[in-house]
Order: C-alpha cells, then structure tokens, then sequence
C-alpha cells in the first residue's frame, strides 16, 4: 500500500500559490481539491453545489448560536468541508488540499505536510492585473479584499494565524524563484520529508 | 443617579456580549447579574432589600407560587422562578418525547397521511409547526420538523430550503398563540397574571387569522419551488415508515399521555388554580418517574445554560427595575406618544418587533415587562391590550431575521448542516413580508377589538 501523502498548501491571493498546489498535485500524482471539495460534497449529499459554493472561504456574516447550532451559512458551509477532508484523511486518501484551514484541520495527521505560499505585492500585483486584465490599482484593492477575506476566514476557525510561519512545516516567497521553480524546491522538500517519519 | 447608570451600564454591556457571542450568553448574564447585585444593589444602593426582593427566592416557598385560587401574578420584579422550573420541566418532558421517537413519528405519519405529496405536507406541515409550538418549544418542534423536512426531500426531490422557512415562521406563530408556546409570552404571563385562556382568547385569535393567511401567502410564495418537484415518480418503497420511528413502543405511549396531561392542565389552569410551575413540575416528574432507566440521560439533556442565562437576565432586569429605569423609560414612551393609548400600542408593537428581529427577544421582553406595567398605571389604561401587543411584536418581530428567535437559528442550521445553507438575503426575502404582514394584523386586530 503506498504511503499516505497530504499536501495542505495556504496561500496569499495572487501569489501562485494554486498554480503551485495543481503542479505539486499533478507530480505526485495525487487528488487536487481546492473549489471542487465541495462539488464532491454537494454530490455525496445529493445537493446543489451552487447554494454552497456562495459561502465557500468566507468570514462568517452576522449570525446567532443557539444550543450548539450555528446559522451562519459560512461556518456551516466550512465545518462540512472540515469534516470531509478528516474524513477522507482517515480513510487512508493521498491529496492536495489548497485553503480550507486544512494545515489546523489535518495537523493530527503525521502524513501531512502544511505549506503556506506568499509573495511580493509588487509580484502579486503584476499577476492579477495581467490575469484579470484590470488596471495595478483594482489588482491591489482586490488582492487586500480577499487577503482580508481569507485571512478572517482562517482565523475564526484556528487558533494559530493566517499565514503566520509557526502555523506551517514550510513558508515561501513564490516571487523570489517563481511557479515552476518555487514547485520545484517544494516538490524536494516533501520527498525528503516522505522518506523520514515524523511523529506529531 | 450612580446607581442608575451603573444598571443602564451594565445592562447595555451585557445585550452587546449576548449579541457578539464572544462569550456564552449565560456567562454573561451571570456576571452582569452578580455585578447588579454587588455593585448596583450592595455598593451603591446598600440595599439589601433589593437583593432579596430581585432574587425572590421566598416566592418558591409561598403557596401561590403553587397553586392560587384567585387571578394573581408573579411580581415582575427579579428572578422569575415560575418561568424558570416551567421551562426546566418542558425540557425534561420534550426530551422524554424526543428519546421515544414521538416527534419523527408524528412528521412521517402526517407525511404518510397526505400520501408523501409535496404541497400537502408543506400546507400541513405548517400548520403542524404552529400548533407543536403552541405548546412545545418551538426549538424542539423545529429540530425534528426541518430533520424530517431534509430527509423527505431526499426522498421526494425536493428543495426543503422554502419549506423550512416556512415551518420556521409558523413555529413563531404559533409560540405567539399561547401562555406556554414561546419563552416572552411564558415571562409576561407569569409575571402578569395571565392565563393560557387569557392567551388564546386575545394572541391565540391574532394568530389563528394570521396563520391562514400566512399558509396562502407562502403558499404563493413558494408554490413554483414545490409544484416543480410534485410530478415526479418516486418509487413508493422509499418513503420512510413511521413505524420505524418509534424506538420504543412503551416510552412512546407513556409520552404521548404525559403530552396530553401537559396539555390539558394547560389548558385548564385557570380554573384548577394549579399555577404553571406547579403543572411543569408534576409533568417533568411523570416523565423522571415513567423513564426511571433515562433519568441520567433526560436530566443531561436539559439546557442549564439557558436556566442560567435566564435568572442572570432577570436580576440585571431587576437592577433596572429597582433603580427606576424602567419607569423613565416608561414616561419617555408616554411622552413621545402624547398620551394616545393607541399611537402607544402601535410603538410597542412595532418597536418589539423591530428590536427582536435583530436582538433576543427574551430579554427584550423581560425588560419591557415592568414598562408596559407603569404605562398602565401612568395612562389608566388596560394592561393586557399592552400585554398583548408586546407579546405579538416580540414573537413575530423575530421571525423577520434569520437571528431574530431561536427556532430560525436552529431550523436554518439544520438546512446548513444537510447541505442546504441559507443567507440572510434569501431568508428575509420571503419571511420579512409574511412578518410585517402578520404585525400589521396584530396591529388592526388590537385596534379593531380593544379601542
């Protein structure tokens, strides 16, 4: 039976950091999740995806608990994808998750290896503007906004912060060396790290 | 005047921390509550009559806690232990309900009666959410009924987002209808004197009328969501039995009859005399005595937290009361309305409606007890049309949000937690109409009978 292998990879909007995850995915041969954990989940639960995709990595909005229950339709949106990547770790499944507080949601998990990706702004900036072609001062307003989005996101479910080095096995700057290279140094890393066993 | 704006203080602390949940609301309310008491009543006060007159614990001793022959009241004033014991007995007996199977069997075999059609149970399983409520809380009617709702939608093909949002608002309905049905109308007709006949002569009318036109308005609402699904052919061996539902047969009898019991001494208590908190704890009893092998387990399942977030409410309340806050508040609402009972009705309605809508309507409640008292006396006016109009501003006011009662939070979270979440764009689109529809009932029905 192949050793069990998740990547968590944490990102900044804009840094490449998905590019990253889909290149890391795609070399070690393993499942990608990154949006479409929750068409699995709509699926297995035989509903529609699009209702929860409107919530997906979202900062809670105002809501109320009542007795345990939570109506916020953000944290309950979350808490099911929580839920489905323990599942899916426990049975054993090798994957690539990006985001969905997966590093804190997995850490018991000794197989897994937590990444979190950032960048220059200047980087970041350039990437979005000619991605979305937007002008640099829209790219930048957008990269704070979903910063802010998912650095609230992240720190309402986990105790350790967004994109803070404590939280994560390795922490890089994807504008130094660029996608391919910062894969590459990435993909090195967790080969050594699957040849040894770390308990946690 | 230190003393006053300390409970004012303290009292606006405490609904910013319910509000934010950054701590658990009967943490909270305890500590505001011991504050009032220490610093608001014992330091400043030095009063130690106040201490014991907000606590009441001497009411528990007293005869007519029990059992009264004649119409009286709990004073407003502090603590509400006849609220308290008859919410903590309401728990044990639902739970007793809950643990036999009885609340999912009675979802499925209406289900089963209507022959698992769509319309049918939505129109049928609002009307059973309003009537559940009217005398179980409506937290429980709802837990089971947005369950059902989900896995009958499974079965059915159905979306059960719409069906639930109506179940939700018909359960609040339906709270609004009885002395017993949600925990405003439990405060003020224990601290006020009124009884479950009181309620559904005055509120139970209110309601009945609001709760046909809400069936045909969400009916209209919804009815292109639901008659897309009700064509389709389910094959007929995956409807579920409510049979299966009943996890024990004995348990589930003895249930029911406690259930009736419940019921009729409810209905009855005006005439038996027996109070409210004597008729909660002879049925939470029935069901301890009747489950002697589940006592361990009904006893975990009742919610000291709320019990707790109740008497720390009351004693900050009772800080308000006894600084007289409350009879400022009173003669500013008299000033603005100009002494015109009617334009009065109208503010305390509208403005319990507005405010419950976004913050618990429970303390709300209990603070507007003592207000709506001192406007009687002040006005000479009847004090049960005020009672009345509070009762149906706070009950359906919540109903507008998707935070605004307990049975919104619980309903919508259930739909999340199946996969089916809900915002608060789609939630006040289609319950915010049928809220202000049914305030604006109230509000004539008030005017129409009382003025």
């Amino acid at each position: 039976m192949p050793q069990q292998l998740i990547i968590s990879i944490g990102r900044e909007y804009g840094s490449g950091g998905h590019e990253i995850a889909e290149e890391l995915a795609e070399r070690f041969g393993l499942h990608f999740y990154d949006k479409n954990l929750l068409k699995e989940i709509a699926t297995e639960k035989n509903v529609d995806v699009n209702r929860l995709e409107k919530y997906d990595e979202l900062p809670r909005s105002v809501s109320r608990k009542v007795r345990g229950f939570s109506n916020s339709p953000e944290e309950n949106t979350a808490n099911m994808q929580f839920e489905y990547l323990r599942k899916m770790a426990e049975n054993g499944k090798s994957f690539v998750i990006v985001g969905r507080c997966s590093e804190t949601v997995l850490r018991d998990y000794s197989c897994m290896i937590s990444i979190f990706i950032l960048a220059d702004l200047s980087y970041k900036i350039d990437r979005i503007s000619s991605q979305q072609g937007i002008s640099r001062e829209k790219a930048e307003i957008l990269i704070n906004r979903q910063n802010k989005k998912r650095k609230d996101y992240h720190n309402y479910y986990c105790l350790k912060k967004w994109g803070h080095s404590q939280n994560y096995d390795i922490s890089i700057n994807s504008s130094r060396l660029g996608i391919e290279r910062t894969a590459n140094i990435l993909a090195g890393y967790i080969q050594e790290r699957m040849s040894i066993s770390i308990p946690r | 005047m230190v003393s006053q704006i300390l409970a004012v203080v303290i009292f606006v602390v405490m609904f910013f921390l319910i509000i934010t949940e950054k701590f658990e609301r009967h943490i909270v309310t305890l500590s505001c509550g011991l504050l009032t008491l220490t610093v608001v009543f014992g330091a400043c006060m030095q009063s130690m009559t106040a201490v014991t007159k907000t606590l009441a614990l001497h009411r528990i001793f007293a005869l007519d806690f029990w059992y009264h022959a004649g119409e009286t009241a709990e004073s407003s004033s502090g603590i509400n232990w006849a609220t308290i014991i008859f919410i903590a007995s309401m728990m044990i007996m639902v739970e007793g309900m809950a643990r036999a199977g009885f609340f999912r069997w009675l979802c499925i075999q209406i289900a089963n009666l209507v022959h698992y059609k769509t319309i049918p149970i939505f129109i049928t399983f609002m009307v059973m959410s309003a009537i559940l409520a009217m005398f179980i809380d409506s937290i429980t009617v709802i837990l089971f009924l947005a369950a059902v709702t989900v896995e009958l939608a499974q079965v059915l093909k159905f979306d059960p987002v719409p069906m639930i949002l109506a179940e939700i608002f018909c359960a609040n309905l339906g709270g609004s209808a009885t002395m017993c049905g949600d925990p405003p109308n439990i405060i003020i007709g224990t601290a006020l004197g009124y009884s479950f006949g009181d309620f559904i002569t005055n509120t139970g009318l209110i309601a009945g009328i609001s709760l046909v036109v809400t069936v045909i308005y969400f009916y209209f609402c919804f009815r292109k969501e639901l008659l897309d699904s009700s064509g389709k052919s389910i094959p007929v061996t995956n409807y579920p039995d409510p049979k299966e539902a009943v996890t024990d047969k004995k348990g589930f009898i003895i249930s029911c009859i406690i259930f009736l019991c419940a019921v009729f001494l409810l209905i009855t208590h005006a005439q038996t005399g027996l109070t409210v908190a004597f008729i909660g704890l002879v049925i939470a009893l029935a069901t301890l005595l009747t489950s002697a092998k589940y006592i361990p387990d009904l006893m975990k399942k009742v919610d000291y937290k709320t019990l707790l977030f109740f008497i720390g409410l009351f004693i900050v309340v009772g800080g308000l009361e006894e600084t007289g806050i409350l009879t400022a508040t009173a003669s500013f609402i008299e000033n603005i309305s100009g002494g015109n009972v009617k334009l009065m009705t109208a503010i305390i309605i509208w403005v319990s409606a507005i405010a419950s809508a976004f913050v618990d309507n429970i303390p709300f409640a209990a603070t507007m007890i003592p207000i709506i008292k001192s406007l009687s006396v002040s006005q000479n006016t009847s004090l049960s049309v005020l009672a009345w109009a509070l009762s149906m501003g706070t009950d359906i006011g919540g109903s507008a949000t998707p935070i605004g009662a307990s049975a919104n939070v619980v309903g919508t979270s259930v739909a999340a937690k199946h996969g089916h979440p809900i915002g608060w764009g789609e939630y006040c689109w289609k319950t915010a109409p049928a809220a202000l529809l049914v305030l604006l009932i109230s509000t004539i029905c008030i005017f129409i009978r009382y003025f």
